[in-house]
């Protein structure tokens, strides 16, 4: 019996970024609880991966290893999950607020009957009740809540909580689970996959973001943001304007109807600043703010502006930034 | 081909939100409320595919208060043919407790699918839908794109990390809704007009039990007030200055 039960993401014969963090976390709440942190990795040939779980803090690994994980698919996956629960029998199960943990963490919640506490900011544990802080309404709001049956599930949000360092040398044993998954039981079946992307990183889990508004004056015009965007190794955002006006694609979107993202540094190009786009970047760490217009509330959350035109100010920040990484 | 859509009532996403007296809730005063963006587009999905058929009915599904009538109404504008209020006694929440009250009074109804919004912008949970699809036993696809249904097939695109999945599925299925699968329509006076008369059941809804409980709403952590660097390019080597050595973020 395990304190804590993490799901790790792999991808790509990796762990995920979010693995460091959502480990490091487990650890710190098994701690509390006084217990021990059991971690569950799901895939095709990831019982290689056992081992970096371990250096980053599982003190024992569990394995659903087979040809039938190889796509993510809730049916698989789920049945790994709760094989998993039922071996480590958890107080408390904790994954990533990712792509695939926003499907996983309600699928389980409903075959586990457990409260989910779903795209947490933080959580402790007293008097045995675990109580997480979690923004609503897209972070106009902070509500605090405490969950009540015996295991509880608590999504993470990505880029917020302290990675675990990797220690070399430490290790767990590794315990195989076999779920009993069969390809026919998969009810949704992923026939294809189009354009696949590069590496190129969901805006949720970016370290650093650029985002450029309609004072970008038409799409013609995103080549500087580009630009600045690889000069720091960042991803490119959106606000709703320039996504509605046809100008970006909606995955681009940064706001209340969009994504909500924390990066390291959030960089708002061109944008007034309208209240559900603050919405989805206020917990940004850092945030820079390049806008024609002093009064624009984009300023009264950033932590740095600058009063200029876009044109003029980008591709010199670019190239700025760009010799700085040579 | 019938489908329902579960839609919620929330605040405008462009309301204020101040914390209520009781510190549990919002202030109320002032805030607008409307049919959760994502769910509007659900619907105008839903809409679109039964208009495309020839044939069937889009039924909306809202457990909400009862001032969510006024949500309902806007529904049946946009196009679905009746709706299902359950009455929301209050008390209690969270997405396990709202999905079981949807969940048993869709039991038993007969469906080719549910469609929900991916999330509600006032929770943010993202949980509901694919809750539900759980405690019915049926599969879900979130996150879609593009949808298209025949031969009791479902066929979804899904924005998954790193691309576009073509997903098929059996139906009845469940599928929760992205930005992109469908332009929500404005209501036309005739829409309006002919949304009085369609019928709406009203059922008194259970409190629901999500296993938790909302203590405390508490206005965000304010940021420190930031600083303008200067103006124009002269003003960015000091600002690289400040991200490198006082943010360290570059």
């Amino acid at each position: 019996m395990a304190a804590v039960l993490a799901f790790v993401e792999t991808s790509r014969g990796k762990l995920k970024k979010s693995a460091a963090e959502i480990l490091g976390e487990g650890k710190r709440l098994a701690g509390k609880l006084g217990g021990t942190l059991d971690a569950v990795l799901v895939g095709e040939r990831v019982t290689a991966l056992a081992g970096e779980a371990g250096k980053l803090g599982a003190d024992r690994v569990l394995v659903a290893d087979a040809e039938v994980f190889k796509a993510f698919g809730v049916d698989a996956y789920l049945k790994a999950l709760v094989k998993a629960c039922a071996v480590s029998s958890p107080r408390l199960f904790v994954m990533a607020a990712s792509v695939v943990g926003k499907d996983l963490g309600p699928a389980l919640a409903a075959a586990a009957q457990s409260a989910l506490l779903a795209d947490v900011t933080s959580v402790a544990v007293a008097d045995g009740k675990v109580r997480v802080e979690k923004p609503v309404y897209a972070g106009k709001a902070v509500a605090t809540i405490a969950a009540s049956s015996p295991m509880v599930i608590a999504t993470l949000r990505p880029n917020v909580f302290a990675p675990a360092q990797q220690v070399d040398g430490r290790s767990a044993p590794v315990e195989v689970i076999d779920a009993g998954v069969n390809p026919g039981d998969l009810r949704a079946v992923v026939k294809e996959v189009l354009a696949k992307a590069s590496e190129k990183l969901d805006l949720t889990e970016a370290d650093i973001i650029v985002s450029g508004g309609r004072g970008m004056k038409g799409p013609e015009n995103w080549g500087i943001l580009e630009k600045l965007a690889e000069a720091v190794g960042g991803v490119l955002g959106a606000s709703r304007a320039v996504v509605d006006a046809g100008w970006r694609p909606h995955e681009e979107q940064v706001g209340q109807t969009g994504k909500t993202v924390s990066p390291k540094l959030y960089i708002a190009v061109a944008i007034s600043g309208a209240i559900q786009h603050l919405a989805g970047m206020r917990t940004s760490k850092c945030i820079v703010a390049i806008n024609t217009d002093p009064e624009a509330p984009i300023f009264k959350v950033a932590d740095y502006g600058i009063v200029g035109d876009a044109f003029e100010v980008v591709p010199v920040l670019a190239e700025e930034l760009r010799k700085l990484r040579e | 081909m019938e489908l329902f859509v579960c839609i919620k009532r929330v605040p405008d996403s462009a309301a204020k939100i101040r914390v209520a007296a009781d510190g549990k809730g919002i202030d109320p005063a002032g805030v607008e409320h409307v049919i959760s963006p994502y769910d509007e587009i659900a619907l105008e999905k839903a809409v679109q595919i039964k208009e495309a058929a020839g044939s069937g009915a889009v039924t909306v599904i809202c457990f909400g208060p009862a001032e969510a009538t006024k949500e309902i109404r806007q529904a049946l504008a946009m196009g679905a043919d009746k709706a299902i209020h359950l009455k929301d006694p209050g008390g209690s929440r969270g997405p396990l407790g709202v999905a079981r009250v949807l969940a048993d009074n869709i039991r038993g109804r007969k469906f080719d699918a549910i469609l929900f919004g991916r999330q509600s912008i006032d929770g943010d949970n993202s949980a509901v839908g694919i809750i539900v699809a759980q405690l019915l036993g049926l599969p879900v696809v979130s996150l879609v794109t593009k949808l298209e249904m025949k031969d009791g097939l479902g066929v979804a695109h899904r924005e998954a990390e790193g691309g576009t999945e073509v997903v098929e599925v059996k139906l009845p299925a469940v599928f929760t809704a992205q930005r992109g699968l469908a332009e929500p329509r404005y209501p036309s006076i005739k829409g309006i007009m002919m949304a009085k008369k369609k019928p709406i059941e009203e059922i008194a809804a259970p409190a629901p039990s999500g296993r938790l409980e909302i203590e405390k709403l508490s206005p965000p952590p304010e940021r420190a007030a930031g600083k303008i660097v200067g103006e124009g390019k002269a003003a960015v080597p000091a600002l690289v200055k400040l991200l490198r050595q006082e943010a360290k973020v570059v």
